[in-house]
């Protein structure tokens, strides 16, 4: 029994941050109709920012700190400057563009930085924090992580006039330009924003899968699989979808199919869900009339 | 001086052109009503004014030229536009339209008394002011319809673009729509563009009217004059 509390537990703690890259993708999916297949390599590329900042002597918060800046800001250079040109491109050539773009940063990093394996520190001590038996103190502390960015993420866009105006131009765009919005800037923050959430989620899964160029790969389809489970359009659903998928695949790994197998979880929720449920559990249904 | 003046405003969608030189002026305080065919181009024209079609031709308000800029910075110029279908934002609360109204006003205290006041404007409506928090889409389409102008005026406009307004309402409703575009004019001094299918009720509010067919002007004046042209009379009115 007390292995199976162990597994749900630590499973929570990595669907949280399967719940943040899945929230990544859906407020990028919000806006655009697509799924940035490069969000994992940019959080992976955000991580090894705060490698070589901590290796250079920076306390493990500044660095963190300084990581999610920088995410941020090439969220929306990116935005600008590689996916503004191909906006109103058709669908095939953006989607060309986000593989690209993984490709890319994902060589560039292994370039810069060689393919070998590199630890990664957590800011939490190495004893089991308050005494508890079930979980690692990073485990508890990586949930702790992703709850504040919820909280935070959730109070701009409830309670902000940004977050209002990003909320207004993902729903409604030409009416967002009616009242005055500059849409454009609205879909850069956005990826500023996804980005800096991402890379939020790279260094809390560092410790645990420890630091190589391929280390968001499974992360980001255990991710993607959340973000369907919990409706692709849905910010809520995403999270609580991320949440699902870390246990499940937790438990599934540790008791049905094994370790090695584990990946093949994110691989038949996808298929289910599209096959069940396209909209996911929290997601809208669309219909239309033809 | 004329609040809104186009020359030779011309539009297309891709390779059809669907305004073909169009001429017009705007006078600061009055109203002005667009009226013509469906298919005409008066939505066209509209969505020209805010740059929100590719154009060309000459549009100046205020003296300034707006043509080839930003919709969005032809808005914060005060030109405020109910669109065709009223673009709503269904998914967000009635109260946060209204904001979304007044996002580029830095008025904060204004805002909020425009707020508690836009409902003053409504005797059907006692009930939008109860739904502030409720979805916008769940709203009754005249509901909407008055959230819309409601939106347009929380940014305070000098001008106020109006497509068909009446559109799928009561005819009670339609009257008050009417008034409410009345009252705005003369207590507010806002500048009012309507493009309307009731031509009537548009003649009766209008001060000057211009009748487009196919993306042209076929006739343009006070809107009393317009009202008795016989042409007009046949085809538009009716009678």
């Amino acid at each position: 029994m007390d292995a199976f509390i162990h597994q749900v537990l630590s499973g929570l703690a990595t669907g949280g941050i399967y719940a943040s890259l899945a929230l990544a993708l859906v407020m990028i999916y919000q806006v655009t109709r697509l799924v940035n297949f490069a969000q994992g390599e940019m959080a992976m590329f955000s991580t090894y920012i705060a490698w070589s900042l901590i290796n250079a002597g920076m306390g493990y918060w500044p660095a963190f700190l300084l990581t999610v800046l920088f995410a941020f800001a090439v969220g929306v250079v990116i935005e600008r400057v590689v996916i503004r040109p191909v906006e109103n491109a058709p669908v095939l050539a953006i989607v060309v563009v986000f593989i690209a773009l993984l490709v890319i940063l994902n060589s560039a990093t292994g370039w810069i930085y060689s393919y070998t394996i590199k630890t990664f520190p957590s800011p939490f001590p190495k004893e089991p924090l308050f005494g508890n038996k079930y979980m690692s103190s990073h485990e508890l502390g990586a949930i702790g992580v992703t709850l504040v960015v919820l909280v935070l993420l959730y109070v701009f866009f409830r309670f902000t006039p940004l977050g209002l105006a990003m909320r207004a131009v993902a729903q409604n765009p030409e009416s967002s330009r009616l009242v005055g919005i500059r849409v454009g800037w609205m879909l850069a923050l956005g990826w500023g924003l996804a980005a800096a959430v991402g890379a939020v989620a790279g260094m809390m899964i560092a410790p645990i899968v420890y630091l190589d160029p391929n280390m968001m790969g499974g992360i980001l389809l255990y991710a993607f699989a959340a973000a369907l489970l919990g409706g692709i359009d849905s910010p809520g659903g995403a999270v609580i979808g991320g949440f699902a998928v870390g246990v499940l695949e937790n438990v599934l790994g540790a008791y049905v199919i094994g370790n090695d197998l584990k990946l093949s979880v994110a691989l038949g929720l996808i298929i289910g869900v599209l096959l069940v449920r396209p909209s996911g559990l929290f997601g809208k249904v669309n219909v239309s009339r033809v | 001086m004329a609040l809104l003046e186009a020359k030779g405003l011309r539009a297309s969608y891709g390779p059809t052109r669907v305004l073909h030189g169009i001429d017009f002026a705007i006078d600061e305080g009055s109203i002005t009503a667009v009226l013509g065919a469906n298919g005409a181009g008066k939505t066209t024209t509209l969505r020209a004014l805010c740059g929100m079609v590719k154009t060309e031709g000459d549009v100046r308000f205020g003296g300034a030229r707006i043509d080839g800029r930003l919709t969005e910075d032809i808005v914060r110029l005060g030109i405020a536009h109910v669109p065709d279908g009223r673009g709503t934002f269904v998914n967000l609360t009635t109260e946060e339209n209204l904001r979304l109204g007044a996002y580029t006003r830095k008025d904060r205290a204004a805002v909020e008394s425009d707020l508690a006041r836009i409902f003053a404007y409504y005797t059907y409506f006692p009930r939008l002011k109860e739904r502030l928090r409720q979805q916008a889409g769940t709203l009754s389409g005249g509901e909407q319809q008055m959230l819309a102008v409601s939106r347009a005026l929380m940014l305070r406009p000098k001008l106020l673009l109006l497509d068909e307004p009446s559109f799928g309402l009561a005819p009670l409703l339609v009257r008050e729509l009417f008034e409410i575009m009345r009252t705005v004019n003369q207590r507010e001094r806002v500048s009012i563009l309507l493009v309307e299918q009731n031509a009537a009720m548009a003649l009766a509010l209008a001060n000057r009217a211009y009748l487009i067919e196919t993306g042209r002007v076929v006739l343009s004046g006070a809107a009393d004059e317009i009202r008795r042209d016989d042409a007009v009379r046949r085809s538009y009115l009716g009678y």
